[in-house]
């Protein structure tokens, strides 16, 4: 297994934003209009037509093809981005990220795996004709027709091993060049052996000739590489399937007039301005404006930030309600964003390497083969002293112990299983990630944006006497802020009251007048009203009408669908589950309440988090760590195995094994059912295969092996353990 | 045992036309999306009239 993560790994989001803001200006140069974006949500014929139609009926559209096993939809739309037509398909139900048409690279992965399926198709037909022409061998041709069948089988055979063991023979031959014993040496040798044997067994009118065995060998043995190519073309395209949506560009202020620029080319002491609903691109102070900030994905926190200028913001951080202007005082390496990354590539160091059962198999299986079949020469060589005798039996020997059941035990497990999981909304992105989360006892959960969506909801309105539900509705409508947004959207079915004078004041709220009275939407200090926000479980905002009381509005940070399922699932298997979080203790307490947790931390910084992850580890538990902030990232690289939902910043799901599509958290307990149940498939498929070598290379030792045993033992081997991975597809949950 | 200069051929010439076919279908993209394909048979979008191109 090649290392996945090191082709696709970055551990420095800040690093990563130069080359992506150079393929994004690429990209906007395509001139093929061509988008790709994913359906985490499509399952049958009814959403590939609602989709396709909805997208053609969409102007500016020319195509739309859905790939349902991918679940993407490849739309060719010169001029439209992905932002026009994510809010379509929102609107017939289906939720839709872009993903970017370059990183996928779809193109070699495909090629490669349209060469494999090639090979496997030619070995195929190879293998079948030769079998029609070696059941009349076996059933007892005699002299001339037995010659002219092997003459026939060796015509189809050589060109076909020449053709289909190529991938065999480049992998052996570069193992040898670095002086390894790979699988694929033993292989390559059965394969080139066997072939040489039966040409002069049939130049010399033998009776066995081994064309049969040798293009079965490459039908099967291709079946095992092509789907571990799969899989891992599959895991790849997820790794790159996510890519950041947001553009890392800045605003720069050059005399008064706005630029836009890459955050790569940010210098110290640069002004930059950052609208409401903007991502702040460097470290810096503020110079003017008055704001909200949003720390979440940072911090944990759900509560926003005031912002004034003077105070020091962070890259990262998301500006709320006011446009602000900020001197750059660190960017790209230098900042923030950059010291959390050496964190985790810590982190990463210290999980090492990991070695899976396969690797561990292969190691001991090479170097047992050879010294077999070399020992069974010298064996016969010494005992007859018949050269040709030797040989015979050494090829039969490296014929039959060739791993075709363990070729196909591990990919065809992994197949199965990352094919269930993908269904139920889970992309696997390194190659030992089933394995890993197999061993799993402890879950660590982040709170906001992994258990909560990270997003307020309004408690209740039953606060807000009747008649001013349309004059909060109003109010709020006029500012973006989340609390406000979260209040519109709780009050949708009020009429809209007949405001005037309406005025936003950053960092505070919102202000109107209503049938000639003042009225006001905001924070608790604004209103004049003494709060402690601190102690609360929730967010609050105030509504004030002159004249009146203040009326007080709760917000709960929303939990993700599938959370309280997932949770009680976990616990169900007897796992520790633990929540993490960088938010204050009384709304941690409030959601481990909610969900029955017990056991919790607040306040923990980002070094916290990966401390308490290790020291976990150091108490011999195997950490599953679930979350989705950068304040997250080094804990998800430490931890033994790792998850991320799609929402999180790309930093996070770099450093995990796997990523949720869809919202729902409810795969995560399912994932790790699956995984111990493909973890036990493949150590039966080890063991299928073992067993089949110690009946078949005593034999094949004794030199009792004919063609027809070492071609009834592969299919059948490769049956087996075939037929036991698929039992995972569709299995109990 | 003369039947044999026939039957082999014809057996290795259906086998050869069985992989044309199959090469066929591979350069044409038709292993792209079997679970799609599989669904879209189910579709009655396209029943009354060929899709356009």
């Amino acid at each position: 297994m090649a290392d996945l993560t090191a082709s696709g790994f970055s551990a420095c989001p800040a690093c990563d934003a130069a080359p992506l803001a150079q393929r994004l200006a690429d990209r906007a140069d395509h001139a093929d209009g061509t988008l790709i974006l994913s359906l985490p949500t499509a399952h049958c014929a009814t959403c590939i037509t609602d989709v396709e139609t909805a997208l053609a009926a969409h102007p500016g559209v020319k195509s739309a093809r859905v790939n349902l096993t991918l679940r993407r939809v490849t739309v060719d739309a010169p001029g439209l981005t992905a932002d026009d037509l994510i809010p379509v398909l929102a609107g017939v139900g289906y939720e839709a990220h872009e993903l970017d048409p370059d990183a996928l690279s779809a193109t070699t992965a495909d090629r490669q795996g349209r060469d494999l399926l090639m090979r496997i198709g030619v070995s195929g037909f190879a293998m079948m004709n030769i079998m029609i022409l070696s059941i009349a061998v076996w059933s007892g041709a005699e002299a001339a027709t037995r010659d002219l069948f092997h003459w026939i089988s060796g015509a189809i055979a050589l060109p076909t091993v020449f053709f289909a063991g190529q991938p065999f023979f480049r992998s052996a031959w570069s193992a040898l060049r670095v002086g390894r014993l790979g699988m694929d040496v033993p292989i390559s040798l059965a394969l080139v052996l066997a072939s040489a044997i039966s040409v002069s067994e049939t130049m010399q009118s033998g009776h066995h000739a081994y064309f049969d065995g040798v293009t079965m060998l490459c039908f099967f043995l291709l079946i095992g590489r092509y789907l571990d190519h799969r899989t891992r073309a599959i895991a790849r395209s997820a790794a790159a399937e996510l890519t950041a949506l947001e553009v890392p560009r800045a605003t720069l202020l050059v005399d008064g007039a706005e630029q836009v620029v890459p955050i790569a080319t940010l210098r110290p002491g640069d002004l930059i301005r950052i609208r409401p609903g903007a991502r702040v691109p460097a470290d810096g102070e503020i110079v003017e404006g008055r704001s909200e900030i949003d720390r979440a994905l940072l911090t944990g926190e759900t509560l926003p930030v005031l912002a004034a200028p003077g105070q020091m913001l962070s890259a990262g951080e998301v500006n709320l309600t006011g446009p602000l202007t900020l001197r750059v005082t660190a960017a790209g390496r230098d900042s923030s964003l950059a010291r959390l990354t050496a964190l985790v590539e810590a982190a990463e160091a210290a999980r090492g390497r990991y070695t899976s059962l396969a690797e561990r198999v292969s190691k001991a299986y090479s170097p047992s083969v050879h010294v077999m079949a070399l020992t069974s020469f010298i064996g016969w060589m010494w005992a007859t002293g018949d050269l040709r005798l030797a040989v015979n039996i050494a090829a039969a020997v490296l014929i039959v112990t060739c791993p075709c059941a363990l070729g196909l035990a591990v990919p065809a497990v992994a197949t199965a299983a990352s094919g269930r999981l993908f269904r139920r909304g889970l992309l696997i992105k390194n190659g030992t990630a089933l394995e890993r989360l197999a061993e799993v006892d402890t879950v660590v959960f982040d709170k906001t944006g992994t258990l909560t969506m990270g997003r307020p909801v309004l408690v209740s309105a039953d606060p807000l006497p009747a008649d001013l539900r349309p004059v909060a509705r109003a109010l709020a409508e006029a500012s973006a802020h989340p609390l406000s947004r979260a209040l519109a959207e709780a009050l949708a079915d009020q009429p809209l009251a007949d405001l005037s004078d309406v005025t936003e004041h950053p960092g505070f709220g919102v202000s109107a007048r209503w049938q000639g009275q003042a009225v006001r939407l905001g924070r608790a200090d604004w209103l004049g009203v003494g709060d402690d926000v601190e102690t609360l479980p929730t967010s609050a905002t105030w509504l004030a009408v002159e004249g009146q009381a203040p009326v007080r509005l709760d917000f709960t940070d929303e939990l993700r669908p599938g959370a309280a399922d997932c949770v009680e699932m976990l616990r169900k298997a007897r796992m520790r589950v633990v929540v993490i979080s960088g938010d204050r203790p009384a709304a941690v307490a409030d959601l481990a309440a909610r969900l029955g947790i017990e056991d919790w931390r607040a306040g923990v910084d980002p070094r916290g988090k990966e401390a308490m992850v290790a020291d976990l580890a150091a108490q011999g538990a195997r950490v599953l760590m679930v979350g989705d902030g950068l304040n997250d990232t080094a804990a998800l690289a430490r931890a033994h195995a790792s998850i991320s939902p799609a929402s999180a910043l790309d930093a996070a799901r770099v450093a995990s094994d796997m990523v949720l599509t869809g919202n729902d958290l409810a795969p995560v307990a399912d994932a790790v059912a699956t995984a111990r149940r493909a973890t036990r498939r493949i150590r039966e498929n080890f063991a299928i295969s073992i067993a089949y070598n110690i009946v078949a290379v005593p034999l094949a030792v004794a030199g009792m092996v004919t063609p027809l045993i070492a071609a009834l033992a592969m299919s059948l081997s490769s049956i087996t353990v075939t037929l036991n991975a698929l039992r995972l597809r569709d299995g109990r949950n | 045992m003369e039947i044999l200069s026939i039957l082999i051929p014809v057996s290795l010439g259906l086998g050869a036309a069985g992989l044309v076919a199959f090469i066929w279908a591979l350069r044409s993209r038709q292993f792209e999306d079997p679970k799609g394909d599989a669904e879209r048979i189910l579709s009655d979008k396209w029943d009354d009239r060929p899709r356009p191109d």
